[in-house]
């Protein structure tokens, strides 16, 4: 049963994976996205993330590839890329070595510490001890860091909203 | 039987390691900006999936803290991104990333 998870929930990770990078239209892609996705939320509800993987839906399925649809309506740039125009000659296949290469040893190294990887003591997983964990961790060691990401989502907000608002202000200055 | 075989730690990061790798191809092919920023969602993606398979490994809930923060970083780096990609697309429509080699706008 974790077998048939684990493989449906990888084929619908990599699948959405090569959609993103294959498809030409950016719409696909981000649909692409939104498989991946989903197929990481399935692997954090198999691994008894259950906190991580309802987030995973909302933040990301939910937010960013909305903001993502969003931002390819708003400028219309959802014409298809042409794949056949190729400005480098050697990008493409420099990027699949590179690509293959990083895969490559990430798995050996992986593969390399298999046996010796240190085996801890299973994590508390009934009802909602997950959420209770995670909550007692981060309130309690990681709490400076909890309160810096307010500031870094403020920061970024007030930094986006000023960025795609100069461009009418200057003109209205220019008017006046 | 092969319907008692449980997937392991070591299962999960090679899938990582394969999503990574394909998130890097694709920065490095594509050229709509978007499309990067869906890469660079998918290396994030990759990496939040091992930090999740060795926190349950190791016994230790810090590794989940962990893929919180990414989320917050990762939703904040989107914000920030799409926006400058909205400014630079509004005067220049269908700039590719060759075109934005200068970021005078």
């Amino acid at each position: 049963m974790e077998l048939l998870v684990f493989v449906l929930a990888s084929a619908m990770v990599i699948a959405g994976a090569g959609g993103v990078i294959l498809s030409r239209n950016p719409v696909h892609a981000a649909l692409g996205l939104v498989l991946t996705l989903f197929g990481v939320a399935v692997h954090f509800v198999a691994l008894e993330a259950h906190f991580l993987a309802a987030v995973q839906v909302i933040v990301y399925a939910g937010a960013i590839v909305v903001l993502f649809l969003f931002v390819i309506m708003l400028l219309g740039v959802d014409r298809a890329e042409n794949i056949e125009v190729e400005p480098l000659k050697v990008q493409r296949p420099l990027a699949i070595v590179i690509g293959v290469g990083t895969i490559g040893i990430v798995a050996a190294a992986v593969l390399r510490v298999r046996s010796t990887l240190a085996q801890g003591e299973p994590l508390q997983s009934d009802g909602d001890s997950n959420i209770r964990q995670l909550a007692a961790d981060l309130f309690s060691d990681r709490v400076f860091a909890f309160e810096l990401t307010s500031v870094l989502l403020i920061v970024a907000v007030a930094g986006t909203v000023v960025m795609t608002r100069r461009q009418r202000a200057s003109r209205e200055d220019d008017r006046s | 039987m092969i319907a008692d075989v449980v997937p392991t730690t070591t299962w999960y990061l090679l899938l990582s390691a394969v999503l990574f790798g394909i998130g890097a191809m694709g920065v490095l092919v594509r050229r709509n900006p978007l499309v990067i920023f869906m890469c660079i969602e998918l290396m994030l993606n990759a990496v939040n999936l091992s930090f999740v398979a060795l926190a349950v490994r190791f016994g230790d809930i810090s590794g989940q803290t962990a893929v919180f923060f990414v989320l917050v970083v990762a939703a904040a780096e989107v914000v920030v991104g799409l926006g400058i990609l909205v400014s630079i697309l509004r005067s220049r429509p269908g700039a590719t990333a060759d075109d934005l080699a200068e970021l005078k706008g």
